[in-house]
């Protein structure tokens, strides 16, 4: 049923970190090797040995430069993976309720043998959170890893999306918004998590933290230090040394 | 937007045959027998050949009959139902009319209706795109509807209210110009809010996440062919309404100038409909560098 639900039990997502993120992509690749491997059709790619690989990613880490008028650029890496909206349009537009919001737990799923692959909710969503895989036919998105979050066969620390557990720098953070003294409900307000493009009234579940503004930092001479540099009164033997070295 | 050859054929096309069952279900064109039998033909011909060119744009086709499942909430699926629903009354009405040369009003009535409803429904499949703000307004599905009404006038051989109709498909289809054209600053997204970054200065993307290309960009950053926009849309407003207006208006009714017109109408209306899905930049592209 495409309807979305009026509320879900949980709001499960992620808290992206802006300020933490190196940009190494371990997220996108850890990504695309578990949801290749697992849960629904394989994430192909197409011509990749070839001169113009393109394949299908549920996770992409872009780079984003900010910059002031007379102050040095900052860049800050993005990844972008799907947000889970409360009021998902990807959902609703779907002609076959292949495209769904969990009540439980409100992840966003898609029920691949009921897709037509008609790309409409890749269309709908204003984040491009979707991906027909080429090789299926199907549409892919992030299932924010729903067979590793419950799976008790695997170690409990494991039990996180691949993206958040494969972090080397602690910058993806997984929980539920919807109890307010969760990890990423305290997180989020602590740093102020904000939402991806709000004025598209899609009420994203996932929060980025801002990265810190580095651009108001002042000026810091690298060199003043030791240009600035006082002669030191040494005692002892060093400060003979050096009074005679001076000398001659 | 990807215009995709299957939509532009599939919304062209059925609009025009659910143009044309509008104008037969209200009564109009006064023929039977073989002749009606003919006119019918054509209207489920363009409206069920551009269904089926749709069914070429899935990944699955074979799996098409789940479409009709979902038209509490998608407009997909009852522009699917609703097809189907103007067809099948239109067929009673039409096999009424030719063989027992009985046109049932009311049952024409219902078919004019279902296929009006019909193109508004495949309008809104565009229309309710937020993510794509030139489509994100009421005057798509009045483009639409006009479109579907002018061409289907035409083809069920109204001369005069063709000419009126194409003269307001030409004001409609300017009026969706101008106002598409500010419809992206309008919705205030840019690269700021589509970060979240843009209370610390000006953003700009300094690296894509891959250095070829994607589906998202294949599919909704489009970019190629637009530098022709404004010669493109002389050529299809021209074409598409404003000198079939002219011929139906100014010229005597004939078989031979009928024909032209269909023919220079539809040439129009495919460069409309390229450039409906050529010119729609869709805010994903924000996260891209380009629109």
């Amino acid at each position: 049923m495409t309807t979305l639900p009026q509320s879900t039990e949980k709001k499960l997502g992620l808290v992206i970190d802006l300020d933490t993120c190196v940009g190494c992509h371990a997220c996108v690749i850890s990504c695309k090797e578990w949801n290749t491997s697992n849960y629904g059709a394989p994430l192909s790619d197409m011509d990749a040995y070839g001169a113009e690989p393109v394949g299908t990613f549920l996770n992409r880490v872009h780079t984003f430069e900010v910059k002031q008028e007379n102050k040095p650029a900052q860049v800050t890496h993005f990844p972008k993976s799907c947000l889970h909206c409360e009021d998902a349009p990807c959902v609703t537009v779907c002609p076959t309720g292949a495209s769904y919001k969990r009540v439980e737990d409100g992840i966003v799923l898609v029920n691949e043998s009921d897709c037509i692959g008609c790309g409409l909710c890749a269309w709908s969503c204003p984040y491009g959170a979707r991906e027909m895989d080429a090789a299926e036919g199907v549409m892919k998105k992030c299932t924010l890893c729903v067979d590793r979050i419950y799976n008790e066969n695997i170690p409990e620390e494991d039990r996180v999306p691949s993206c958040v557990r494969t972090c080397p720098a602690g910058a993806r953070h997984f929980g539920d918004f919807a109890d307010p003294e969760s990890n990423v409900s305290i997180l989020t307000a602590a740093r102020e998590g904000f939402d991806l493009m709000p004025e598209q009234g899609t009420k994203p579940v996932n929060k980025y933290l801002p990265p810190r503004p580095k651009t108001d930092v002042e000026q810091i001479d690298i060199l003043g230090p030791l240009l600035a540099r006082q002669p030191e009164e040494t005692g002892g033997f060093l400060g003979w040394l050096d009074r005679t070295l001076e000398k001659l | 937007m990807h215009p995709a050859i299957s939509v532009i054929i599939f919304t062209a096309l059925s609009g025009l045959g659910f143009g044309m069952m509008v104008f037969l279900g209200l009564g109009m064109l006064d023929v039977s027998g073989w002749v009606a039998f003919i006119f019918v033909a054509i209207a489920y011909a363009l409206a069920g050949g551009g269904l089926l060119s749709s069914l070429f744009h899935l990944g699955h086709p074979e799996r098409f009959l789940k479409a009709f499942t979902q038209w509490r909430s998608s407009w997909l699926s009852r522009e699917g139902v609703l097809s189907m629903a103007a067809m099948g009354v239109f067929g009673i009405y039409a096999l009424l009319w030719i063989f027992m040369d009985n046109r049932i009003e009311w049952l024409g009535y219902i078919a004019a209706f279902l296929s009006v409803l019909t193109i508004f429904s495949t309008s809104m499949i565009y229309a309710q795109m937020k993510s794509v703000p030139r489509w994100h307004t009421p005057m798509t599905s009045v483009m639409y509807l006009m479109y579907g009404l002018a061409g289907g006038a035409l083809l069920t051989s109204q001369v005069v209210l063709a000419g009126w109709l194409m003269l307001a498909l030409a004001i409609v289809q300017i009026t969706t110009w101008v106002l598409g054209d500010g419809a992206f600053a309008k919705t205030g997204s840019d690269t700021g809010t589509a970060t979240g970054l843009g209370f610390l200065g000006k953003v700009r993307l300094l690296e894509k996440p891959h250095t070829g290309t994607n589906y998202l960009m294949s599919e909704m950053i489009h970019v190629i062919g637009r530098k022709h926009i404004m010669k493109l849309r002389i050529i299809g407003l021209g074409l598409g309404s404003l000198i079939p207006a002219v011929l139906l208006l100014a010229l005597p009714a004939s078989h031979l100038i009928a024909l032209v017109v269909i023919l220079v109408h539809m040439v129009g209306l495919f460069v409309q409909r390229w450039l409906f899905f050529a010119e729609a930049e869709h805010v994903v592209g924000l996260y891209y560098g380009q629109r």
